[in-house]
């Protein structure tokens, strides 16, 4: 299994190591780019589907679990199967898939339903959010990999 | 307004997630623990001065939609989180995800209270 922990920075692999100064611009050039396209993405959504005032959340709820799933895909399709330009995963995976999904509204989104009143409603959402993400990553990896190993056999 | 807090807080996550990884060489991942942590503070503080009437719509685009929204991510943090699972890691996946999610939580809780203490 050649998948890191972190899938933004791994210094444990030396072609990954990066290097100081200059050979960074493009790395955080096409991070910036991509983070631009995921935020728009998020923010469109969040206009299309706009959250009732003290309800759940579930734009940002579903905008979070669909993009865990992309990155198990991802991940997996980087690591085993397509050997990308050194740009393409700081583009997607870091930029674009960490631009989409956010911790932060997630966060205060639960602050604010506690704060008004509607702790269970915010129990819940942080709970669910959870378990959604982690079982879209897990199963989008999984499902990946075996399609992997059935297609190299 | 997004766009550019966007093209701001994405290289400053990849920057910081670096920079702390080059100083804590520890299987468990500080460096998305701090930018999601930091994020869900200064969101905090913001979602406290938007509600004071401190801070305008296009400043919460910026600053909230835009930078905090990338500065934070879900997708690294939930992959992480599988792959410690999976390297037999289990009690640092466990509290990879206790710690995230309670010093987020902490964090957005103390931001929104600074906010309404400075501007109430």
């Amino acid at each position: 299994m050649g998948e890191p922990t972190d899938p933004d920075v791994d210094l444990h692999v030396p072609v990954r190591r990066p290097g100081s100064g200059r050979t960074q611009i493009p790395v955080a050039a096409v991070v910036a780019l991509g983070g631009a396209i995921g935020a728009s993405a998020r923010y469109g959504a969040s206009l299309l589907w706009p959250t009732a005032a003290g309800g759940l959340p579930w734009t940002t709820l579903g905008v979070n679990a669909v993009g865990c799933a992309v990155i198990g895909v991802f991940m997996v399709v980087i690591s085993e199967v397509w050997v990308a330009h050194r740009l393409v995963r700081p583009f997607f995976g870091t930029g674009v898939l960490g631009g989409f999904t956010t911790f932060s509204t997630y966060a205060v989104d639960i602050q604010q339903l506690v704060d008004g009143g509607r702790a269970r409603t915010g129990l819940a959402y942080l709970g669910l959010t959870l378990l959604l993400a982690l079982v879209a990553v897990w199963s989008a990896a999984w499902a990946t990999r075996r399609i992997v190993t059935w297609r190299q056999a | 307004m997004v766009i550019i807090g966007a093209v701001v807080g994405a290289p400053t996550r990849y920057l910081t997630d670096m920079a702390v990884q080059k100083r804590h060489d520890t299987v468990f991942p500080w460096g998305t623990f701090a930018v999601n942590v930091a994020g869900c503070l200064i969101l905090g503080v913001l979602t406290g001065a938007v509600s004071e009437e401190a801070a305008s719509d296009s400043v919460r685009l910026l600053i909230g939609t835009g930078f905090c929204g990338t500065l934070t991510t879900y997708s690294t943090f939930s992959y992480e989180t599988m792959r410690l699972a999976e390297a037999a890691a289990r009690f640092f996946a466990a509290a990879n995800v206790i710690a995230s999610v309670g010093a987020g939580l902490g964090a957005a809780f103390a931001g929104v209270a600074l906010a309404e203490a400075a501007w109430a």
